[in-house]
């Protein structure tokens, strides 16, 4: 796949370019430019690093989007060991949006779940470019129940712009299949831990979105509606969505204020899809110390925790 | 019906009865019948020509499901808050105090203890007309709360459920109401106690994704729209035709989600039966119980 580029990563981009044409011409000259080369080097690392720390949401939900963002299988491959992928909801079909299986992560032995984006038209034809149908959450269902069974703790990993909005969706009840999760979330007496890695698309996202920990992945978001569709709504025109992605609140930074996730994982610089190999690091890391953590809580008390995590979210007030 | 026979004389008459809300008349959006106000309500707000049913108010609706002078309310005041500073076409702040003007209502939902026939219930009854009945952190406190006092007073739960979609003001604290919500249903539901919802015109989205669909009986008005994403999403998204009667209640009888269509008259009768075979509690009883 050739690289892409988003629009605000140009001036890095541009600097690569002018290292690999100095570099080029040292070759065919003899003349020391090493120094010169290391002066680039020192930008290239200074430029990235001032235009990820003043991201807008509109640029962080851009590169939660990214096409060359690890996926859920890519972070399988390289940080989860001897993974057993297990297939189908035992009713209507194996949604390759969902994929899931038992997998080792580090000392941890593991039910891990997520959703699954395509890198090309095929694949993303295969997993419906991450957005699952009924069957998806019914085969995440299916797969915690069997977790809980054998007290084997539960990760998910959620990148997906949304559950499928299509027909077959609604014919097979697509919004039942997701409460029905959301109840069930709340009674597996094991470990769970969930992770957004990508993107956090509104019910879609929820739907394998319950869990005793909420990590986050720094430059994720993780929204009730896109950004696209919050301006279609409120601005009557999409083209508004940079200032939609700004009033949803939908950044890590964001949500972690807001009590909604526990703890934001960063991301190497240029984001994850700037080094893979540093974000899984950085996930796997943080999906063993918070496993560590919830290992050494009962079990009666995990289940009281986790109801009244969530039981705490949202703001009004009372009274005259 | 005789009685409608002078409209088409009076040109004026006409736009009246159209453009004014709070006139005489209603014309229905299915058959186009000029409806006089005080038979619609008589009518429980069921169109007499064509069975259309009209959205019922909170207060028609525990009026029409529980025993007069019953319903004691609960946590009426809550108030949602701009929690994020919401600015878009109008602020957040704006569009509620907006919505309470028009509704005289703080929310989107009232909450209270009431009797149905002989069974003592927790009751929830959302109300369109505020803010589309969005689910914020309100409604999914009130509805959160409504269930867990009938977990701990071994009351059975009835949702009366209608939703436009989220309360996108809220941004995520939107969405969690989802999880709260069924969390809630969660606990009421290992209590073994009943929880029935009836799905209204329409009932979507994030609502339709948490508690309205969770019911151990689920109920709809007839000619509901029911559904996930809305119609014109799904159409623009898949670029097909929708098959007649889509995420309409009949649709969803016959693709195996809900458990019974029901016209509006017959409801409060279908869940008194319904809750009697959950309690064991006898089916008929004097008026006076
Ligand atoms: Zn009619």
């Amino acid at each position: 796949m050739p690289p892409f580029t988003l629009p605000f990563e140009k001036p890095v981009v541009e600097l690569e370019e002018k290292l690999r044409e100095l570099r080029k011409f040292s070759e065919g000259h003899d003349i020391d430019v090493s120094a010169e080369i290391h002066k680039i080097e020192e930008k290239i690392r200074a430029t990235r690093r001032k235009i990820y720390e003043d991201l807008t949401p509109w640029q962080q939900v851009q590169i939660a989007r990214h096409p060359q963002r690890p996926y859920t299988r890519d972070y399988i491959a390289t940080v989860m060991r001897d993974f057993v992928e297990l297939h189908g909801d035992r009713v209507h079909a194996d949604d390759q949006a969902v994929v899931g299986g038992f997998a080792t992560i580090g000392a941890h032995r593991v039910m891990v779940i997520g959703t699954q984006k395509g890198r090309d038209t095929k694949s993303n034809l295969q997993c419906n470019f991450g957005c699952a149908y009924p069957e998806g959450y019914r085969k995440a269902l299916r797969l915690m129940k069997l977790a809980a069974k054998f007290n084997v703790p539960v990760v998910t990993l959620i990148d997906t712009p949304g559950a499928y909005p299509g027909i077959q969706s609604e014919e097979r009840h697509i919004a039942e299949a997701i409460a029905v999760n959301l109840r069930e979330m709340f009674t597996f007496p094991v470990p769970m831990v969930v992770c957004v890695i990508g993107e956090g698309g509104s019910g879609g996202a929820l739907g394998i979105g319950v869990g005793d920990r909420v990590l986050i992945l720094q430059h994720s978001y993780y929204s009730v509606i896109s950004p696209e569709g919050c301006a279609a709504i409120l601005w009557k025109d999409r083209a508004y969505a940079d200032r939609a992605a700004a009033a949803l609140k939908l950044t890590a930074k964001d949500l972690l204020k807001l009590g909604l996730v526990d703890e934001i994982i960063p991301e190497p610089d240029g984001g994850a899809h700037a080094d893979p190999a540093a974000a899984a690091a950085a996930l796997a890391g943080a999906i063993g110390r918070t496993l560590d953590t919830l290992g050494k809580i009962p079990k009666a008390e995990l289940l009281d925790a986790r109801y009244a995590k969530f039981r705490a979210m949202g703001v009004f007030t009372e009274g005259a | 019906m005789a009685l409608f026979g002078k409209k088409t004389n009076y040109a004026t008459v006409k736009v009246r009865k159209r453009d004014i809300p709070d006139g005489l008349w209603v014309k229905c959006p299915s058959c186009g019948e000029m409806i006089y106000k005080n038979a619609l309500a008589e009518a429980l707000g069921v169109c007499p020509k064509c069975d259309h049913h009209f959205p019922l108010g909170r207060e028609e609706r525990i009026a029409l499901l529980t025993e007069p002078g019953s319903f004691e309310e609960w946590d009426a005041d809550l108030r949602s808050a701009d929690a994020l500073d919401f600015v878009g076409e109008a602020s957040y702040a704006e569009k509620l105090e907006q919505n309470m003007r028009k509704t005289g209502q703080k929310d989107a939902v009232t909450c209270g203890g009431a009797r149905i026939g002989p069974h003592a219930i927790s009751l929830a009854v959302m109300d369109f007309s505020f803010l589309g009945a969005s689910m914020g952190s309100v409604v999914g406190e009130k509805i959160t709360r409504a269930i867990e006092r009938g977990t701990a007073r071994k009351l059975p739960v009835v949702v009366v459920c209608t939703s436009g979609g989220a309360r996108m003001y809220e941004g995520m604290l939107s969405l969690m109401q989802m999880a709260k919500t069924s969390a809630a249903v969660a606990r009421h539901a290992a209590a073994k106690l009943p929880y029935i919802t009836v799905l209204t015109n329409p009932t979507t989205a994030g609502v339709m994704a948490s508690y309205a669909t969770l019911g151990d009986v689920i109920l709809a008005e007839p000619n509901a729209l029911i559904g996930f994403a809305g119609p014109r999403v799904i159409r623009e998204t898949t670029q097909q035709e929708l098959p007649p009667g889509f995420q309409k209640s009949e649709f969803l009888l016959q693709h195996g989600l809900l458990d019974m269509v029901l016209h509006r008259r017959d409801l409060k009768a279908t869940l008194v039966g319904i809750l009697s075979y959950m309690t064991g509690a006898p089916a008929a009883t004097p008026a006076s119980a």
